[in-house]
C-alpha cells in the first residue's frame, strides 16, 4: 500500500497488524526512541505509537530533535 | 523622527511599501533578544544590526574559541579569547553605532531567563542544547512572548516562530528533552558552516516581520532544510491540545532547569 512519509510516495507491503509503532521499526527510523510521528496532520502522543493503525493514503511525518546552534 | 542620515542609511528599507518611514521607526522602536552568541546568533546579530533594530539584546557566557570561526561569522581570529558577547558587540556597533546593544554574559537558566527576557518584544533562540531550547520555549510561552526557534545538525536545520498560546510551540511537538548524550551535538557530530547562515537569516527575518508586523510568520508549521539536498519542506503542525506548556491542562506552569538534558559541559558551566 502506498503512504506518504516526510512528503515522499512510499510503498509498503501490506499489514494488517501494522502499527505506527512497528513501522518505525520496519523503516528503521534513526532516533526512533525520541522521534515524533505526524499522522495526517495531528501529533500523536508516544503512548499510542505501539496502537495507532498505518492506513492506506496516511500522510506521515517524522519529527526529529536537533539541538544544535551555536 | 528619522534623521536625514537614518533616511540615507535605510533607504532601501524606507523604498519597500512594507517598511516605508513608519515600518523603519517600528524597527527602530523593537527590542529583540538573541540567545546564543554562535552560528545562529552570528547572522542574526549582524543582519538585526543592519536592519537597525533599535535595541539588541545579546546572552552568551562563552569565549570565542578557534574551532568557533568556521561558521560564526560575527567573530575573528583577533576575537579568540574574548567574550562571544563583547565580540559580537563591537562588531554590530561597527555595522550601526545608532544601536543599543545590551550584552548577558551569562548562561540563561530558570534562576535567570524570566529576567533576561523581559522588556523584549521577540526572542531569539541561537542556542546549542535542549536543556535550552525547552527552557526558552517554556518562558517565552509563560510569558506570552513571540520567538524563534532555530535547530542545525551537520547537513540539516529547522525552524518555527511561536506565538504563544495562539500556535504550536516546541513542546507541542517534542514534549520532553531526549535523554543527555541520546541526540549529537555539533561539536560531536560536525555542522557545515554555511547552515547556520541559512537558519539564522531566516530567524532574523521573522523578527523584522514581527516588528513590522507584515507577512505571515512561520507560525504552525516547522520549516526543515537540507543542505545536501537543498531541500526546503514545511511540515504543517497545530497547536496540541495535551502539551504540557500551552495545552488546555498545563504541567508546566513555571520555568525550570530540565536537568536531564543537560550535558556534562552545561554542568561544568553553571
Ligand atoms: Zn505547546
Amino acid at each position: 500500500m502506498k503512504i506518504t512519509i516526510n512528503g515522499k510516495d512510499t510503498l509498503i507491503g501490506e499489514n494488517p497488524e501494522r502499527t505506527i509503532g512497528s513501522l518505525l521499526e520496519e523503516l528503521e527510523v534513526p532516533q526512533r526512541l525520541y522521534v515524533t510521528v505526524e499522522q495526517n496532520g495531528d501529533i500523536l502522543d508516544r503512548a499510542a505509537y505501539e496502537t495507532a493503525p498505518v492506513n492506506e493514503g496516511d500522510v506521515i511525518e517524522f519529527l526529529y530533535f536537533m539541538g544544535g546552534g551555536r | 523622527m528619522l534623521t536625514e542620515t537614518q533616511i540615507e542609511r535605510y533607504s532601501r528599507h524606507i523604498m519597500l511599501k512594507e517598511v516605508g518611514g513608519k515600518g523603519q521607526q517600528k524597527l527602530f522602536d523593537g527590542r529583540v533578544l538573541i540567545i546564543g552568541a554562535g552560528g545562529l546568533g552570528s547572522p542574526i546579530a549582524l543582519y538585526l544590526a543592519a536592519a537597525g533594530i533599535g535595541t539588541i539584546g545579546i546572552a552568551d557566557a562563552d569565549d570565542v574559541d578557534l574551532s568557533n570561526l568556521q561558521r560564526q561569522v560575527i567573530h575573528r581570529t583577533c576575537d579568540i579569547g574574548r567574550p562571544k558577547v563583547e565580540s559580537a558587540r563591537e562588531k554590530m556597533e561597527a555595522i550601526n553605532p545608532e544601536l543599543k546593544v545590551i550584552t548577558y554574559q551569562e548562561w540563561i537558566s530558570a534562576a535567570n531567563i524570566n529576567r533576561v527576557i523581559a522588556g523584549y518584544d521577540f526572542v531569539i533562540d541561537g542556542t546549542d542544547n535542549f536543556a535550552a531550547k525547552f527552557l526558552i520555549n517554556d518562558a517565552c510561552v509563560l510569558a506570552g512572548k513571540p520567538y524563534s526557534h532555530g535547530g542545525i545538525l551537520q547537513f540539516d536545520g529547522q525552524t518555527i516562530t511561536i506565538m504563544p498560546k495562539e500556535s504550536a510551540c516546541y513542546r507541542c511537538i517534542f514534549p520532553e528533552p531526549p535523554p543527555k548524550d541520546a541526540i549529537p551535538t555539533c561539536s560531536q557530530a560536525g555542522v557545515i558552516g554555511v547552515l547556520p547562515g541559512v537558519i539564522g537569516t531566516i530567524q532574523a527575518t521573522e523578527a523584522l516581520k514581527f516588528l513590522l508586523g507584515k507577512g505571515h510568520l512561520l507560525t504552525d508549521r516547522l520549516l526543515t532544510y537540507n543542505a545536501l539536498r537543498m531541500k526546503f519542506r514545511e511540515v504543517p503542525l497545530k497547536r496540541k491540545q495535551t502539551c504540557p506548556v500551552c495545552g488546555d491542562h498545563p504541567t508546566i506552569i513555571e520555568v525550570h532547569d530540565e536537568l536531564d538534558a543537560m550535558t556534562v559541559c552545561d554542568l561544568k558551566r553553571s
